[in-house]
């Protein structure tokens, strides 16, 4: 007899850490440095020795690896090593969806996700990487000035708003719920730094329809989430939040070079949200509370469309400052900050902040919300989306 | 037809892939043509190009130049400058370009003309090859206008 191929309620997050968050390249440690003390402040959370980690994943090619941090860490042994290939920050349920895996299929017992960036000491993603030639992808768009991640979201995101009629400033409520949150979060690097829809409109370009608000911070820092089976996180001190479901992924031939993907005008969760429903058994009525990776507000946009939370045709009503915020709106949205206004910790920071409602903890918490979805990564191959739940969802 | 160069000198130059996969492309639009993949097993268009049919499976692509035109199929404008060239230069308009008559294959390239001119969804345009003839290698890029 073979269990349900779910991984629902059979794994946790028992424990978040992060490190202080720091603007771009001010980072007073070594990025390893930041990823070892958000792992340790993961385990304290947790109530867990950090000794009984056994297992890593993370995403986005992170530079610190787990054989590194295992012998740095003194773990007696590594069970579990795991990158997942691809897509940048869309990774970031992904991992998570692969560290519950592996604890519930026995590869594991105690595996950690994390990610530490400090951009100051390595490449910024928003500029050109120094190279006279490019070959591939890059010859096709680089040579045309298309060069950053802006730049290639850009393209997208225009042509959804023109299938659907929605204006640019549709994305602006986006911008302004992150900030508004953030104004809660003392944590967050937009704290004491609040964004006006009067200052959004007046914000320049960085390429149309993307204005600087729209567009995500790049920051130092580390995350950290330690995952235990549902039966050894009895024991633990903090409530448990349960992974509910994770799905990754993208469409039919999404990466077709040249910005040739048959669906093109998509965040990339087509195929990939109904599959998260499908494992958690629930749809998006039953969601309170939404993380959703603002590499650009464009692509949260999208990714709410395609986790079925409004009709792309009701964007225009739907985005409102009001219906996105805590603790009261139809939709709360990136209640920490998110990549806008907490921190650039890619993403992860949103699955900490999941945790949190979850566990009744967030500085802007949505009253008795029982489950959680982070969103990873849009517009990017392959993405990653996941539900987070209280124990009584079960 | 060629023309002076839309974006200033000093971006990164495209060279064909090591193991050749795109040659052809870029030696057609040397040539003045417009080369896209096409499946000689089953007619089917592809672009990018990638070593395999993604409909048949037959590694046996030939290469086809098609009439140079289309249609914008999305655009933006950029104002940000992400690479040193690009400095004090002020906005740019890149569109991908669908081509109808190649199984709606889309190209990527600079829309000529004003800058800060209205761009629609839908307009037509044609290509205009772009030698870039002191680069070492020379390359041509693939540029488009409003069709006359």
């Amino acid at each position: 007899m073979s269990a349900a191929r779910t991984i629902r309620g059979r794994v946790v997050v028992a424990g978040v850490g992060e490190t202080t968050y720091y603007k771009h390249g001010q980072a007073p440690e070594p990025e390893t440095v930041l990823a070892l003390r958000a792992i340790l402040s993961a385990c304290e959370d947790a109530g867990l020795e950090p000794r009984e980690i056994d297992g890593f994943a993370s995403y986005s090619n992170d530079r610190n690896d787990p054989s590194r941090l295992a012998a740095a860490l003194g773990l007696p042994e590594l069970r579990f090593s795991n990158m997942q290939w691809g897509g940048g920050g869309g990774g970031g349920s992904a991992a998570v969806g692969n560290a519950a895996a592996a604890i519930a299929a026995g590869y594991a017992d105690c595996v950690v996700v994390f990610r530490a960036l400090a951009q100051g000491q390595f490449q910024r993603f928003g500029a050109a990487p120094p190279a006279a030639t490019v070959s591939g992808e890059a010859a096709l768009t680089f040579p045309y000035g298309l060069i950053s991640p802006a730049q290639r979201f850009a393209m997208r995101v225009m042509r959804f708003l023109h299938e659907h009629g929605i204006r640019a400033d549709a994305q602006r409520a986006i911008a302004l719920a992150s900030y508004h949150h953030a104004q809660q979060n003392p944590r967050a690097v937009m704290y004491g730094r609040p964004l006006t829809a009067d200052a959004y409109d007046a914000s320049r370009f960085i390429v149309e329809p993307f204005r600087l608000f729209d567009c995500c911070l790049e920051n130092d820092g580390a995350a950290a989430l330690v995952l235990v089976s549902a039966e050894r996180a009895r024991d633990l001190r903090r409530p448990p939040a349960y992974v509910l479901g994770v799905a990754q992924g993208s469409e039919y031939r999404n990466a077709a070079r040249g910005h040739n993907a048959p669906t093109y005008a998509t965040a990339s969760f087509t195929t990939v949200a109904p599959r998260l429903y499908a494992m958690a058994g629930m749809g998006p009525k039953d969601v309170a509370v939404v993380q959703s990776y603002e590499n650009f507000t464009g692509g949260v946009l999208m990714s709410l469309v395609e986790h079925g939370f409004f009709a792309a045709e009701e964007a225009n009503e739907f985005l409102t400052l009001d219906n996105l915020i805590a603790p009261g709106g139809r939709l709360p949205l990136n209640t920490s900050g998110g990549n806008l206004a907490e921190c650039y910790m890619h993403g992860l920071e949103l699955q900490i902040e999941a945790v949190r409602q979850v566990r009744g903890e967030s500085p802007n918490q949505v009253p008795g919300a029982r489950v959680a979805m982070v969103i990873s990564g849009p517009m990017v191959t392959p993405v990653s989306s996941m539900i987070l739940g209280t124990a009584d969802v079960l | 037809m060629s023309a002076p160069a839309y974006l200033p000198v000093g971006l990164p130059r495209p060279v064909p892939e090591p193991d050749g996969l795109d040659a052809p492309y870029w030696e057609g639009a040397r040539a003045g043509e417009l080369r896209v993949q096409r499946c000689r097993r089953c007619r089917t268009w592809q672009w990018g190009p990638e070593w395999i049919c993604h409909r048949c499976l037959a590694f046996d692509l030939e290469w086809t130049a098609v009439a140079p035109r289309g249609v914008i199929y999305s655009w933006e404008r950029a104002w940000h400058p992400v690479h040193p060239a690009l400095r004090g230069h002020g906005p740019y308009v890149v569109v991908l370009v669908e081509l109808p008559h190649a199984g709606g294959v889309r190209m990527i390239g600079n829309l000529l003309g004003d800058p800060t001119a209205e761009v629609r969804i839908g307009t037509p345009v044609e290509a205009v090859f772009e030698p870039h003839e002191d680069a070492a290698p020379p390359f041509t890029l693939v540029q488009w206008r409003r069709s006359s």
